[in-house]
């Protein structure tokens, strides 16, 4: 009895254990000495890795998602006969949660398993150990650049996703179903509000690329260094971010629609 | 790895495309654009009841959007509803003795302003108020209404 009362305070001082060090490891990142000058060409380089190569995935998706959902909504407000309705739903519903979370979980899904195995490999391999012997500092020259462009890339990709998720709903609507396509855009145009909407949609982007970003980075620096290790924090990053985009979202909907 | 400058402008196309479809969503997709600045001209009016408005619901004259609902707040003195509008410039030929009332859109939609032009010669300024006013129509006060007349009705018979 005692030896398990034992073990649950164990697991509960290593959890707060790991949320100290992913913390401070998270501080040491940011403030990093700012060198912009050699600073920025890694960070290019990064938000071509995780931005650029993701565009694909991100703007066929959102052209899917943006079609079923006009389908969808379509065969739902037709039995109130209020087609023209369309585009405030599909727009709503995109620009305020299915940009944000959707991008998200994909960029968890493609470019945070990628960091996490990147960073993973380079200190399974000694990469980093050694670039601490060159007196290179990996925080700055490996993390740093990836943090950023994570959290940089993560509302652009939102903005895109939402901006042709809207476009494949009107494909949709408009061009297949025969919804008026003034309706479409006046309504759409009525409901959407640009602080309350899609300023918000941004807001919550912001706030899942630094999830994302920081969870995929902590376990790739943190690996077990070896190829289990590598491939159990690949998975962990996935879950992790995942499910933290998920509550995050519950979260920041809540504050939102509280007039935060 | 590949040529840097190639890796620059693909990096650099990303972020314009980004800023691109924020800037689809901000003016195609959400009202931002319209009514706010140098182009437009305030005016004044006071309502009994103004319903369900909000600000930044329409102002149209025969059914033409010409501004918007840029206020509402009490005004203490008088005890009813000032409400401030914006309206668009372009329109700067309304009789001093236009009024203004406040119509549904549809059976179940939002309210808005209708401003009907009276036959003044002269115009409103920036700083007008709007004297006759129409307040909004509840439902509620509609049917109360019609309740009492049917029974009225009755007790006469």
């Amino acid at each position: 009895m005692l030896k398990k009362i034992q073990k649950l305070g164990q697991i509960g001082l290593d959890f707060c254990h790991r949320v100290g060090v992913s913390g401070i490891f998270l501080l040491q990142t940011i403030f990093r000495r700012p060198r912009l000058i050699r600073f920025t060409p890694l960070v290019m380089e990064q938000i071509y890795n995780v931005g650029v190569l993701s565009l694909a995935v991100i703007v066929l998706s959102g052209l899917f998602i943006g079609m079923v959902l006009g389908l969808q909504g379509f065969t739902i407000l037709q039995k109130f006969s209020a087609e023209s309705q369309l585009g405030q739903l599909v727009a709503l519903s995109i620009v305020r949660e299915l940009g944000p979370v959707i991008t998200a979980l994909l960029f968890a899904g493609r470019a945070g398993s990628a960091l996490t195995a990147e960073i993973g490999l380079m200190q399974a391999t000694e990469q980093i150990a050694s670039m601490e012997m060159m007196a290179v500092d990996p925080l700055w020259r490996v993390i740093a650049p990836r943090f950023w462009a994570g959290m940089i890339s993560m509302p652009v990709l939102t903005v895109i996703f939402s901006a042709v998720a809207i476009f494949g709903g009107y494909a949709v609507g408009v061009g297949w179903l025969g919804v008026d396509a003034g309706q479409f855009w006046s309504n759409l145009q009525a409901s959407v509000d640009f602080r309350l909407d899609i300023v918000n949609g941004i807001i919550k982007s912001v706030v899942f690329g630094f999830i994302c970003t920081w969870i995929a980075i902590y376990q790739g620096y943190h690996t077990v260094p070896t190829a289990e290790g590598i491939g159990r924090a690949t998975t962990k990053t996935v879950v992790y971010s995942s499910l933290a985009t998920l509550c995050l979202d519950f979260v920041l909907t809540a504050m939102m629609l509280g007039g935060w | 790895m590949f040529n840097k400058r190639i890796l620059e402008i693909v990096v650099g196309l990303f972020m314009l495309a980004g800023l691109g479809a924020l800037f689809v969503l901000a003016f195609k997709m959400s009202s931002l654009s319209q009514y706010s600045g140098a182009e437009t001209y305030q005016v004044t009016a006071f309502f009994d009841d103004i319903g369900d408005l909000k600000v930044r619901a329409p102002v149209t004259i025969s059914g033409v959007r010409v501004g918007e609902v840029a206020d509402i707040i009490l005004d203490p003195k008088v005890m009813r509803a000032k409400v401030v509008l914006l309206i668009d410039k372009k329109e700067d030929i309304l009789p001093a003795d236009t009024s203004a009332k406040i119509l549904t859109a549809g059976l179940i939609g939002a309210n808005y302003i209708s401003l009907i032009p009276g036959y003044d010669n002269e115009i409103m300024k920036d700083g007008s108020v709007i004297t006759e006013t129409q307040p909004a129509i509840i439902l509620e006060n509609l049917i109360g209404q019609l309740m009492y007349q049917l029974k009225d009705k009755k007790e006469k018979k």
